[in-house]
């Protein structure tokens, strides 16, 4: 049996059919069909943002905290150009996004349309995959695909571009079932003789680290879930980058906290001299490995990736194993099990011995002291009032991202939505939305700083239109922490405008929206005003004043390999040398 | 028989399993893409070269599968071992396409690249373009009384060769269509 219908009608069954049940997106032109279908129904709910940044920023704080695809439609010209940001965020973390935009009609295509893009030819370099729809024929077809390319290997966003007479004519409706199966078909399960050689290394190795990375959180719950059975049978330690924390819980025996630039004492010199490295997830980013020809140096890499091309890209991996998270690790059990669960266990409790040595320096340690709020102090103190809540953390990007990843715990993925490989400045606030639309009794924070909150501080009337209590955690040091933090340790302290003059008054900026501000300065306050912002039911925004020129540490200088840590002040003199000067 | 059907690679998913130490030394390598002949599918390859700073000493595409829409692209590139297995992995994982052959390890193949060259000489030079045509096995296509126009087939480094002859006869113009190329055997 085929139905007839609209392209524009089309859109909406398609997604119905697809599981989706809300959409972000702003109108326009291009888009009107699309958008007086979704008038005419119940079972999609739309959110409109108030910029098109914030609908990709928020599909994508959706997408992070539930594990679904997030869902964007936004209109051509300015629409699709206003997305580009949130695509390429999406691209370089990996999260799977689908977004339709409009377009002009396929006979003014070409002809500097009004509000016309070369979305396809823009977007292009920044989607896992795209489309130009030329005939509603090939519509509902092409929307089943992107789903499944969306979602399927490494997970990334998609984008459907939909001119404007497609949407008005009418076609056969292809359901889910009936679509083209697609010939992308990533591999799943891992090599079984290079899981076995793993298995080896483990069982011989005597300073053996897990890894770990985004991938096992992309990979679902199970990946986490036997993530977490490994690490307790084997007694190795584990530590993980950014985008990976809650994978493992922070709580957890065997945590050593996350690594890299801004990583842990600990996590960085367990990096530094273990023999045997099992990357799970991860892609030896930059911010990870540090100097590359010091990294790591006397170990042997296994990497477990979904994508072949992060394989041996910046490190030559000696095991790889190209698979799925969750069925490499099942596989990786069964086998290390059924060789009879060997770990060199002596050897590994020396090895821990040395951890704890390096534990001991206590590289997160700072006074609070004096009039002034220190940011690390706020974040422990939100930690502490938070702690064992139902509760979501994104942030925006600097010092207080860095800040929250050290001193915030996580105990279970999809809890920790941030912006890792492009680094987005303003990321968070709509992420926050997109997440507080996915668990709408949850506590939802951004961890901010005022210069990331203001790049899309319009969405505070989307939050408050849909009654969402986010709530916008603001390290106010006046100032790009992270950027004159960088010049103070490379550029001679000349603070090149990396100050925000003429900063709102973020309280009566509050409640111009019709939500609730609360200023904080002083130290003693803190605990009453965070239980303050905990108890309001709706959106708040939490100006916290905090130490203007506090640095983050411990930090790995650029150029450096990963014992060669910035500790503290004291540390800072010359750090970083030429060679590290033209890295970022 | 199928224009599509050589050999099974390893290349797509495990290429990497094929070459585990890596050298420094640039290599120049092969590569036979199988494509959906969809719009925009060439720029998607190209963009890959251009974004990541990857060579291309050659590019050619056609259409080779007409009922299945199905392209082949053959690119020449250079690169250090680890920027080849590179170059094969991202091809690997763009959407439309569905197998990376690594013609140059993948065993013997063949490469064969066509030209035009427009030769304008007279007297004994003129003879003389057309006595090493002869010997280079190239066609006459086009002539007119003061030029000839030489169609060439072989590999790219004869058709170099022919080219390098030709420029001090009167060499005015070249077009080369790039490497096609396919392993050897069934």
């Amino acid at each position: 049996m085929t139905r007839q219908m609209t392209g524009a009608k089309m859109v909406v069954q398609a997604l119905r059919d697809q599981g989706v049940d809300v959409v972000f997106g702003y109108p326009g032109g291009a888009v009107l069909p699309i958008y007086d279908e979704i008038f005419q129904q119940n079972d999609i709910r739309h959110i409109l943002v108030r910029h098109e940044q914030g609908a990709v920023h928020a599909a994508e704080g959706y997408a992070r905290s539930t594990g679904r695809p997030g869902v964007v439609l936004v209109t051509s010209g300015p629409g699709a150009t206003n997305a580009v940001t949130g695509l390429t965020d999406a691209l370089m973390d990996s999260i799977p996004l689908v977004v339709l935009t409009g377009q002009v009609p396929t006979f003014m295509i070409g002809n500097d349309a009004f509000q016309e893009a070369d979305t396809v030819g823009i977007t292009r370099p920044c989607t896992k995959h795209n489309w130009l729809v030329s005939d509603t024929r090939n519509l509902s077809d092409i929307i089943h695909q992107a789903f499944h390319v969306a979602t399927s290997g490494r997970p990334g966003p998609v984008l459907i571009d939909i001119p404007k007479d497609v949407q008005f004519a009418s076609a056969d409706y292809t359901p889910p079932q009936k679509a083209r199966v697609s010939h992308y078909q990533p591999q799943r399960k891992g090599d079984i003789e290079a899981i076995t050689d793993l298995v080896a290394a483990i069982e011989k190795a005597k300073r053996p680290i897990f890894y770990t990375g985004g991938g096992v959180i992309n990979s679902g719950p199970a990946a986490s879930q036997l993530l977490r059975e490994l690490v307790e049978a084997t007694g190795i330690p584990i530590t993980s980058t950014l985008m990976g924390l809650g994978a493992y819980p922070a709580s957890g025996k065997h945590w050593l906290g996350m690594l890299g630039m801004h990583g842990l004492y600990e996590a960085n010199m367990a990096m530094h001299g273990c023999d045997l490295m099992i990357n799970i997830g991860a892609r030896f980013d930059d911010r990870i490995t540090g100097r590359l020809d010091a990294f790591s140096p006397d170990s042997i890499k296994a990497h477990i990736d979904i994508d072949p091309s992060s394989i041996n890209k910046v490190v030559k991996t000696d095991i790889p194993i190209v698979g799925d998270i969750a069925h490499v690790l099942e596989d990786l059990l069964k086998i290390w099990k059924a060789r009879g669960r060997k770990t060199n266990r002596e050897a590994i409790a020396r090895w821990w011995e040395r951890i704890e040595e390096w534990r001991k320096v206590d590289c997160l340690s700072f006074k609070q002291q004096g009039p002034t709020i220190k940011p690390q102090y706020a974040l422990s103190r939100l930690e502490a009032l938070t702690r064992g809540r139902d509760r979501y953390i994104c942030t925006e990007v600097g010092q207080h991202q860095m800040w929250a990843a050290q001193y915030l715990g996580f105990e279970d993925p999809n809890r920790w939505m941030t912006s890792g490989g492009l680094g987005t400045m303003g990321y968070g606030f709509p992420a926050s939305i997109g997440v507080q639309i996915a668990h709408p009794d949850a506590l939802v924070i951004n961890v901010a700083g005022e210069a990331s909150w203001l790049m899309n501080m319009q969405e505070m009337g989307t939050a408050v239109q849909y009654r969402l209590p986010v709530k916008q955690f603001i390290l106010n040091n006046e100032r790009l922490g992270m950027v004159r933090q960088w010049q103070e340790l490379l550029h001679g302290e000349r603070y090149s405008s990396s100050w925000s003059e003429a900063l709102p008054d973020f309280v009566k900026l509050a409640e111009a929206f019709g939500a609730k501000g609360i200023l904080c300065r002083d130290p003693a306050d803190l605990d009453d005003a965070i239980m303050e912002m905990l108890d309001h039911d709706g959106p708040v925004i939490f100006d916290c004043l905090v130490e203007k020129h506090e640095n983050c540490f411990p930090m790995i200088p650029s150029g450096e390999p990963h014992n060669k840590m910035l500790l503290g002040e004291a540390s800072t003199r010359d750090a970083i040398k030429e060679g590290g000067a033209v890295l970022v | 028989m199928s224009p599509l059907k050589i050999k099974k690679g390893s290349s797509r998913h495990s290429a990497y399993n094929l070459r585990p130490q890596f050298s420094d030394e640039q290599e120049r390598h092969t590569l036979a893409v199988i494509v959906d002949n969809e719009p925009g599918v060439l720029a998607r390859v190209i963009g890959l070269f251009s974004g990541r700073g990857y060579n291309i000493e050659s590019l050619t595409v056609a259409e080779v599968d007409h009922t299945g829409h199905m392209s082949r692209i053959t690119i020449v590139t250079t690169g250090t071992p680890q920027v080849i297995e590179q170059i094969k992995a991202q091809l690997g994982r763009i959407v439309p396409v569905h197998e990376v052959h690594d013609l140059t390890v993948e065993g013997p193949s063949v490469e064969r690249e066509l030209a035009l060259l427009k030769v304008a000489s007279e007297g004994d030079r003129r003879v003389e373009a057309l006595r090493l045509a002869d010997i280079f096995r190239a066609k006459v296509v086009d002539s007119t009384l003061g030029s000839f126009t030489f169609e060439i087939t072989g590999a790219p480094e004869k058709i170099d060769a022919f080219a390098d002859l030709m420029r001090p006869l009167g060499l005015r113009e070249m077009a080369r269509t790039g490497v096609a190329a396919m392993s050897r055997g069934a």
